[in-house]
């Protein structure tokens, strides 16, 4: 009985500890938006904006009204949503290939996946700014959905292989017995059992676009197909420690929106689409 | 692992009769390859075939802002590269980075599964909550973290009790490599907690019962029977997250850029290529980059012996 309690007053404790964890810094980078901008410039330590020194939607105001910002924000939601369908599209395709079909090259399928998902993307940057800049799509949107898809197919593949293994084929089998061919069988009867995996898929796709760095600094030079985080981070030039702090912050948190926002809607999906590939029961 | 390896397959069973059908499995042969085609033609576009292009650019003395000086020198960028004490001191501080972040992502990332595997109230909430650092972007993170440990408007040094009030984290090596690590700790850890916590639900319960029935204290069933059941997975998540610390990038490029010699390879490599144009050497850097990665993790296989097989649960 003793025992009980005690391990229900830690796991308590724990629960605390991680909602601290979590939410903590994202609290902080709220608070800091709200802290007016002469406030940050003269110093204002503290995690709460201190008396005087707020400046209530002000920041929000500015960092919306700017023509950068905006562009910014419009770049990342059109680019990681065209790479997401379309790196979703071809990896179904592969997926079904790969957890339904038998054929010779599976394993290199599967082998080149893992290797790309590992890959040092940085090592890339040098050869695709070059390359892209002969084929004409240096600084433009396809210049990002292309690295953008082919990095989030490993992750797309693997996830979606995995859900396709739950499917109850049977139903596949009986209608190919009533004379479906492979192709119908796998359009009719497969796809709409298929469509909530695919829907995880879709949406831990779009958090790695949304989030991706490297590509989005090395291969955009304007703000013609500049994403968020690169936006962001050029947002007042080149000197990283003297940033307009509370500006920053605020730009970060409209940045951070969308995403909170597909997290609490779809919490339970992404969390089977994270562990679905790795550790499979 | 092994009890489960054939659950899986079961979905198969049915095909085994069809085998004797050349011409069917011919079909099934072209039709997948025509499936996966697109998806491998893609991968390769942009990894194999750069990555060859890379290999060859790195054998010339080759400069974006001279594009005409470009002359082959073979691997004289190479010997330029290893010779030089930048290339070991960003390799340094990356494997360090790599290996302290794992560490600690481990640990917490374990203790909080450990919870989440445990709580029955409020699970949404904290399954939730858990997902927020994962999905925040890396360099929103790096933001937050470097604007806390600020010295003139973050809360750090306030609250931390052995650090004076005008500490600057970010005028030495040391201290602002703790605060790049933070900020990737606290990003990666829910990612490793939820890997973790797949893993722990495969640890049978009647055997925990039975290590308890028989006195086993807490830390034993933990050392005993938890971990060993879960290593796996363990296994899987620190060979996934150590691959992705060593390319560590974006927290640096935004907290530090690179100063006090707090650079890592991959940022050696970006400023090479992106900021000098000097595609010759930074081209070498991209091939050491990778050939880096590949001994990393081949290192943690053989030193872990993970077998990536079983937890793919793939021939």
């Amino acid at each position: 009985m003793k025992t009980d309690v005690k391990s229900r007053i830690g796991t308590a404790i724990g629960c605390a500890l991680i909602l601290i964890w979590c939410l903590l810094p994202v609290a902080w980078i709220i608070s800091l938006s709200f802290k007016s901008q002469e406030a940050v410039t003269v110093g204002s330590p503290g995690f709460f904006p201190s008396k005087g020194g707020g400046a209530g939607w002000q920041n929000y105001q500015d960092v919306l009204a700017d023509d950068q910002f905006r562009r910014a924000i419009f770049n990342s939601i059109g680019i990681s949503l065209i790479a997401t369908l379309l790196s979703v599209i071809l990896a179904t395709l592969a997926a079904y290939a790969i957890a339904r079909l038998e054929f010779s090259g599976k394993k290199f399928v599967l082998t080149t996946a893992l290797v790309i998902a590992m890959f040092p993307v940085v090592s890339l940057v040098g050869p695709l700014f070059d390359m892209w800049r002969t084929f004409g799509i240096y600084d433009t949107w396809p210049g990002l959905i292309i690295p953008y898809m082919s990095f989030t197919l490993p992750l797309a593949i693997w996830t979606l292989s995995a859900f396709f293994r739950e499917i109850p084929w049977e139903m596949e089998q009986a209608a190919q017995v009533d004379g479906a061919t492979s192709w119908q069988a796998f359009r009719k009867v497969i796809v709409p059992l298929a469509a909530p995996g695919v829907f995880t898929a879709a949406i831990l796709t779009f958090f790695f676009a949304w989030n991706d760095f490297v590509f989005g600094i090395s291969l955009t030079s304007t703000e013609n197909a500049r994403p968020i985080p690169a936006a962001l981070s050029f947002f007042v030039g080149a000197d990283p420690f003297n940033r307009p702090a509370s500006l920053l912050a605020a730009g970060a948190v409209v940045a951070t929106v969308p995403i909170v926002v597909l997290v609490l809607f779809f919490q339970r999906k992404i969390v089977a689409g994270l562990t679905a590939g790795a550790v499979k029961g | 692992m092994t009890t489960t390896a054939t659950a899986p397959k079961a979905g198969k069973a049915p095909k085994a009769p069809k085998a004797p059908s050349s011409d069917r499995s011919r079909a099934e042969n072209r039709l997948a390859f025509k499936l996966v085609a697109p998806a491998i033609a893609l991968m390769l576009l942009v990894t194999a075939f750069p990555m060859l292009r890379a290999l060859y650019l790195s054998l010339f003395s080759y400069s974006l802002t001279s594009p005409d000086d470009r002359e082959f020198v073979g691997l004289a960028n190479y010997a330029t590269a290893l010779s030089d004490g930048l290339f070991w001191r960003d390799t340094g501080n990356t494997v360090m980075i790599m290996i302290v972040t794992v560490i600690f992502e481990l640990v917490i990332g374990f203790a909080f599964a450990m919870v989440m595997h445990k709580v029955i109230f409020a699970r949404g909430v904290i399954r939730t909550s858990i997902l927020i650092p994962y999905g925040v972007i890396t360099v929103v993170s790096g933001f937050a973290w470097q604007f806390a440990f600020s010295n003139t408007n973050g809360f750090v040094n306030s609250w931390l009790p052995f650090v004076g009030d005008d500490f600057n984290w970010f005028a030495e090596r040391n201290s602002s490599l703790i605060a790049i690590m933070a900020s990737e700790i606290w990003k990666t850890t829910p990612f490793m907690s939820l890997l973790l916590l797949a893993g722990l639900a495969q640890v049978s319960e009647d055997m925990l019962e039975a290590a308890k029935v028989d006195g086993a204290t807490w830390w034993q069933r933990l050392y005993k029977v938890i971990l060993p059941n879960m290593r796996a997975a363990i296994m899987v998540a620190v060979l996934f997250r150590a691959l992705d610390a060593y390319r560590i990038f974006d927290n640096i490029f935004v907290m530090t850029a690179g100063a006090n010699g707090t650079e890592s390879i991959s940022f050696l490599t970006y400023r090479q290529v992106i900021e000098q144009f000097q595609l010759g050497i930074g081209s070498a850097l991209s091939v050491l980059l990778f050939l880096s990665v590949l001994v990393v993790a081949f290192v943690i296989v053989k030193l872990f012996k993970v077998n990536l097989a079983d937890a793919r649960q793939e021939g």
